[in-house]
């Protein structure tokens, strides 16, 4: 008896699997325009996320304010990755079946990988105010995806230029928190210096993040008689490697990106911070959009705007502005539009190159001195 | 100084660092037989409330050794008071239950407490004050140390002695190796059980806070992850110095930590818990009760 | 009365410790920039009341628990009613007929449910089933066999990155490596398991975490083979038949995958149970020395049920990394072991209802708890300690087959020894 149900059951579970597999979606015709914000706004990277949510939501309502774009109010939907991949997969589901035209985000490169997938099939453009992995564009495999932020290389390019040409050194240490983003800075750091004449890589190598003690790491960057750090990684391991490389009275100059340019890391590294090295996005606060935009944020919000506000301000409005150029929502001519237009954003006159990486954003190094970052001139 | 000797040196910091968390898991892990993932966390809870204690302190201008013995003394307790209470809570009303049931208990004391300061306090790191003054004579030393470095090691050694007085030689400690062997026996021979256990977990709780803020005031920073991580480190120390045993809790402790540095130190640190575990590994699998572990015995 | 008054002073002394443990974490927030203090009373109130209010639940549920009090009133007719109607569903539960509407009105349910639902709710439920066959699959190593195991995520693992690895290299497909995946997982944990097999209880916990975190953080640093911490992209997804299939219509594809593992791992695994080996293990479980003098190998039963085991963590890793099309060594921490952990314990260990409702509940509670993000995993924390000191067998617990005797046969024994007897007496 049990068996034969079971059986039964068997068939019409292929059946109906079959019948799925026929059934194709219909699109939703709307008149808003839904437009899909993700990344991390819960949890411990909330901090990343959340401006961007505000900074669509400020240009989504200026659009709307002065009529729409092609005469349709624009929508957002927003969506909590909280940078994890395997979540991302979910959020990115839950926005194509929410039928949005285009998405501002992820926030974490490795949740925007993931998500992209889902995108790419769906033939929705993507554009991330803060995914930095080179791949991303390198690899060729999302056409569908654009960012508003320069991608790591070009910051360790910045670096190494920066320690050859400006600090005229020659014997480097570089280190990495074997994380995506620090190990991958990392190693282009490594890979544009051995392509360099006089400038040598004396030692390469990981720290864990959240160890209890740094001074094995520490012993061997004496030891190899560096003259300079190039670290890849976030702010709480680089003030503990600054913190004990100063305690043992080490004079070695410390570099690193845009994972250390953060107020918290002057507050916990103390004194020793004064003199780090930090390459960290274009400081564009002063161009008068973005003052604009911040001064709209203050008076919403009513509190300062945070990390990669301005990039997202600007992606939203590249993305609306295709829409509106492109007077459709298809995602061809949308593509397309994004690649030929230039828009005015926070960051300056911005288009997209064939890749998706932005042209005319780039990093700038700073450096701490008397306790807070300042853009060291060119 | 030569570079072996720097390895080391730095090896032998990690191990009291170790020593000073697992010390307190050994402990009470030898009266009761449970993996107290929540050690680490009240490791954590000593030193945020020894930061917080220290902020107050320092805006109602108090002078710095009155902050550094206040603050130090009034978390110590409290984190005493946290492990009593969760003892309470979370464990006693499990005791006889099957093992793996206090084991969850204790991770979900863990994530527990974790968010509790999380969300009660902050995510961000904070930076943690160098309490520990200079000592001047240190600098004498032919060996490079700091001050913080020379405290964790000198309350290491003292923490273990004490514990084994303790345990050898006071009536409470007779009491508590009666209860870790027999708890149905020691109880008709008139032992408090309830007691000794509030006790163990009461002194443990102290041993990890004293930890938790000597080895913040070495790393300069806290978040509320940090008892995790250090946690899961000490464990596996006590584990390989035979879970249980207060001297093997030190010797697991310095031979976890001297391995890390010697790996990070010659081959590479990317590889250095890799290098933990492995060793782990291999000493379990030709001495299955750890390197001072004593046999179980077979109860038919 | 007295004894009320009592019990209230109890109460409100327990609020009172609360009150004082939690101040300094609950109540002072420091600003060190401006060098302020934020005193935040609310909280102390907020803790006092709540602790008052939990601690009279608290003691009252125990006081249940241990029998101490009976329910009166409101509360004992509820209870009784709860009581009976749990009974009732229980002997209806038995009679096979119930059974199998009730398995295939919820095997109806569940395929329909990609077709009734979208594709969020969809990807959701996959990833909460993934969470059924892993928490079945470590089952087996722990409801069953008895083996502390805190390093299943490893299996899971090496699933995932046995397929995204022979694609990128061998461009073997989906259906492929499927097997491979779950044999590779099964071997690895042989592998694992038989250097350890003297080790019990925590030692083989900790070395099974330990194997996991060297599995990790290889797949972590090995950048030249797996692509390290950026992991690997653009896995491919599943096809059937060299179809082109659009994305909700994959979605609903890998769906049916899973429902069919999950399918069949229940079937496995229910068929293990009663089999030769099964029992085995629940021996070795129970008393392995009496095992052993019984003729069990030990040994064997040990390394049958880590290798059976994994073998579904490895299958579902193939399924992650083709559903996902990214993985990276992130998704495969201590903390993904220890979740696994939690849906078998909470759930109830052993019993195969009991993983399927503890698994889904864990994924899904939380899916639906968004807004309570914030609190998700203090919430998680504290569901689990109370879960295991009030109901330590989890949500459904297991049945042991048992076999009663009724009072004929306990005569009919009864009479034969007298026989003996008196055999003997002559």
């Amino acid at each position: 008896m049990k068996r034969k149900i079971s059986r039964k059951l068997l068939l019409a579970l292929l059946v109906l699997a079959g019948v799925a597999l026929i059934f194709a979606g219909c699109a939703r015709d709307e008149q808003e325009i839904a437009i899909g914000v993700a990344g991390a706004h819960s949890g411990d990277l909330a901090s990343y996320g959340i401006p961007s949510v505000n900074a669509a939501q400020l240009v989504v309502d200026m659009w709307n304010e002065n009529g729409g774009v092609m005469g349709r109010q624009v929508r957002l939907i927003v969506e909590d990755d909280v940078c994890q991949p395997e979540v991302a997969v979910n959020t990115a589901a839950k926005l194509v079946g929410d039928g949005v035209v285009g998405v501002i985000g992820h926030i974490c490169s490795g949740a925007t990988r993931a998500a992209l997938g889902t995108y790419v099939d769906s033939e929705i453009p993507v554009i991330s105010p803060s995914s930095t992995s080179p791949s991303l564009t390198q690899d060729g495999q999302h056409p569908n995806f654009f960012r508003t932020i320069a991608s790591d290389d070009a910051q360790a390019r910045l670096q190494v230029d920066f320690v050859i040409n400006e600090l005229g050194l020659s014997r480097v240490a570089v280190l990495h928190d074997q994380g995506d983003y620090g190990r991958g800075l990392a190693e282009f750091a490594r890979d544009f210096i051995n392509e360099e004449s006089g400038i040598d890589v004396v030692m390469f190598d990981g720290v864990t993040p959240g160890a209890v003690d740094y001074s094995a790491v520490i012993n061997r960057v004496a030891q190899s008689n560096a003259e300079v750090v190039i670290y890849g990684g976030y702010h709480p391991e680089a003030s503990r490697l600054v913190g004990q490389m100063r305690d043992r009275g080490m004079e070695t100059l410390f570099v690193s990106g845009d994972g250390v340019m953060d107020d918290t890391f002057i507050r916990v590294a103390g004194a020793a911070a004064e003199g780090v090295y930090a390459t960290s996005p274009m400081d564009t606060s002063t161009n008068p959009v973005a003052v604009n935009a911040a001064e709209r944020h203050r008076a919403r919000y009513g509190d300062e705007p945070g990390a990669f506000f301005l990039n997202a301000y600007a992606a939203t409005q590249a993305l609306l502005n295709a829409i509106n150029v492109a007077e459709s929502t298809a995602y061809a001519d949308v593509t397309a539009a994004l690649r030929n237009s230039t828009v005015e954003t926070p960051l300056g006159p911005i288009s997209f190159d064939e890749r998706g990486d932005a042209t005319g954003v780039g990093f700038s190094m700073y450096q701490v001195q008397n306790g807070s970052y300042v853009e060291l001139g060119n | 100084m030569n570079y072996f000797t720097e390895v080391v040196l730095s090896g032998l910091t990690r191990g009291s660092i170790y020593a000073l968390i697992a010390l307190g898991y050994t402990m009470v892990y030898g009266i009761i037989e449970l993996i107290n993932f929540a050690h680490g966390e009240i490791y954590m809870i000593g030193a945020f409330t020894a930061l917080i204690l220290a902020s107050v302190l320092t805006i109602f201008g108090f002078n710095t050794i009155a902050i550094l013995f206040l603050a130090s003394i009034i978390a110590i307790v409290y984190s005493a008071m946290y492990g009593y209470t969760m003892e309470k809570v979370a464990y006693k009303p499990i005791r006889n239950s099957q093992r793996l049931s206090a084991l969850i208990s204790a991770i979900g004391m863990s994530m527990f407490l974790q968010n509790y300061v999380r969300i009660a306090q902050t995510s961000d790191f904070l930076p943690f004050p160098r309490i520990i003054p200079r000592f001047p004579w240190l600098s004498a030393l032919p060996i490079s140390m700091s001050s913080a470095q020379f405290m964790i090691f000198a309350s290491t050694a003292v923490v273990m002695v004490l514990l084994t007085f303790l345990i050898k030689f006071t009536k409470i400690g007779k009491s508590m190796r009666a209860a870790s062997q027999d708890k149905v026996m020691a109880k008709l021979l008139g032992v408090n059980v309830n007691k000794v256990i509030s006790v163990t977990f009461i002194i443990g709780s102290a041993t990890a806070a004293l930890g938790g803020i000597l080895i913040s005031s070495y790393t300069g920073q806290i978040n509320f992850y940090i008892g995790f991580l250090a946690g899961i480190k000490a464990f596996v120390a006590a584990v390989l110095g035979g879970i249980g045993s207060i001297p093997g809790a030190v010797l697991g402790s310095f031979v976890l930590g001297l391995t890390e540095s010697l790996g990070a130190g010659y081959i590479s640190s990317d590889y250095e818990d890799v290098f933990a575990f492995i060793i782990l590994a291999v000493i379990l699998i030709v001495k299955p009760a750890g390197i001072l572990g004593k046999g179980q015995i077979e109860k038919v | 009365m007295t004894q009320r008054l009592h019990e209230l002073r109890r109460s409100l002394l327990v609020s009172l410790w609360f009150m004082l443990l939690t101040f300094p974490i609950m109540v002072i927030r420091v600003n060190t920039i401006t060098g302020t203090i934020r005193w935040r009373w609310s909280n102390l109130a907020l803790i006092g009341i709540g602790s008052f209010v939990i601690s009279v639940v608290w003691r009252y549920a125990m006081q249940r628990k241990t029998g101490e009090v009976r329910a009166t009133g409101v509360f004992a007719q509820v209870g009784a009613r709860v009581g009976a109607g749990a009974e009732k569903v229980r002997t209806v539960l038995d009679s096979p007929k119930v059974r199998v509407r009730l398995v295939s009105g919820l095997l109806a349910a569940a395929v329909a449910y990609p077709f009734l639902t979208s594709m969020y709710h969809t990807n959701i439920m996959i990833t909460a089933l993934t969470y059924v066959v892993l928490g079945l699959g470590l089952n087996i190593i722990i409801g069953l066999g008895g083996m502390l195991h805190i390093g299943y995520a490893a299996f899971y693992a090496i699933g995932a990155y046995s397929y995204a690895l022979l694609n990128m290299y061998f461009g073997i497909n989906f259906w492929l490596a499927l097997p491979i995946g779950a044999a590779l997982a099964g071997l690895f944990s042989l592998l694992i398991g038989l250097p350890t097999l003297r080790l019990r209880g925590d030692y083989l916990a900790i070395v099974t975490l330990a194997f996991a975190e060297i599995t990790r953080l290889v797949l972590q640093n090995w950048q030249q083979v797996t692509g390290g911490a950026a992991g690997i992209p653009n896995i491919p997804r599943p096809q059937l038949f060299g179809m082109t299939m659009r994305l909700h219509q994959t979605t609903t594809f890998v769906y049916f995958i899973m429902l069919a593992v999950v399918i069949l791992t229940i079937f496995v695994v229910h068929r293990l149970e009663n089999s030769r080996i099964g029992r085995q293990w629940v021996a070795m479980k129970e008393d392995y020395i009496a095992c052993q003098a019984m003729g069990v190998s030990i040994a064997k039963a040990k390394l049958t049920a880590l290798g059976i085991g994994a073998v579904w963590g490895g299958l579902v890793g193939v399924i992650f990394a083709a559903r996902t099309t990214f993985i990276n060594p992130a998704s495969f921490t201590v903390w993904e072991s220890v979740i696994i952990l939690s849906t078998v314990v909470l759930g109830g260990m052993g019993s195969i209802p009991g993983v399927f409702v503890g698994a889904l509940v864990l994924m899904l509670l939380p899916e639906y708890l968004r807004p309570f993000a914030q609190y998700r995993m203090l919430i998680f924390g504290a569901l689990l300690v109370t879960m295991m000191v009030f109901r330590p067998g989890g949500f459904i617990k297991k049945r042991r087959k048992a076999y009663t005797i009724t009072e004929a046969e306990k005569q009919s024994v009864i009479e034969a020894g007298a026989e003996a007897d008196e055999d003997t007496e002559e």
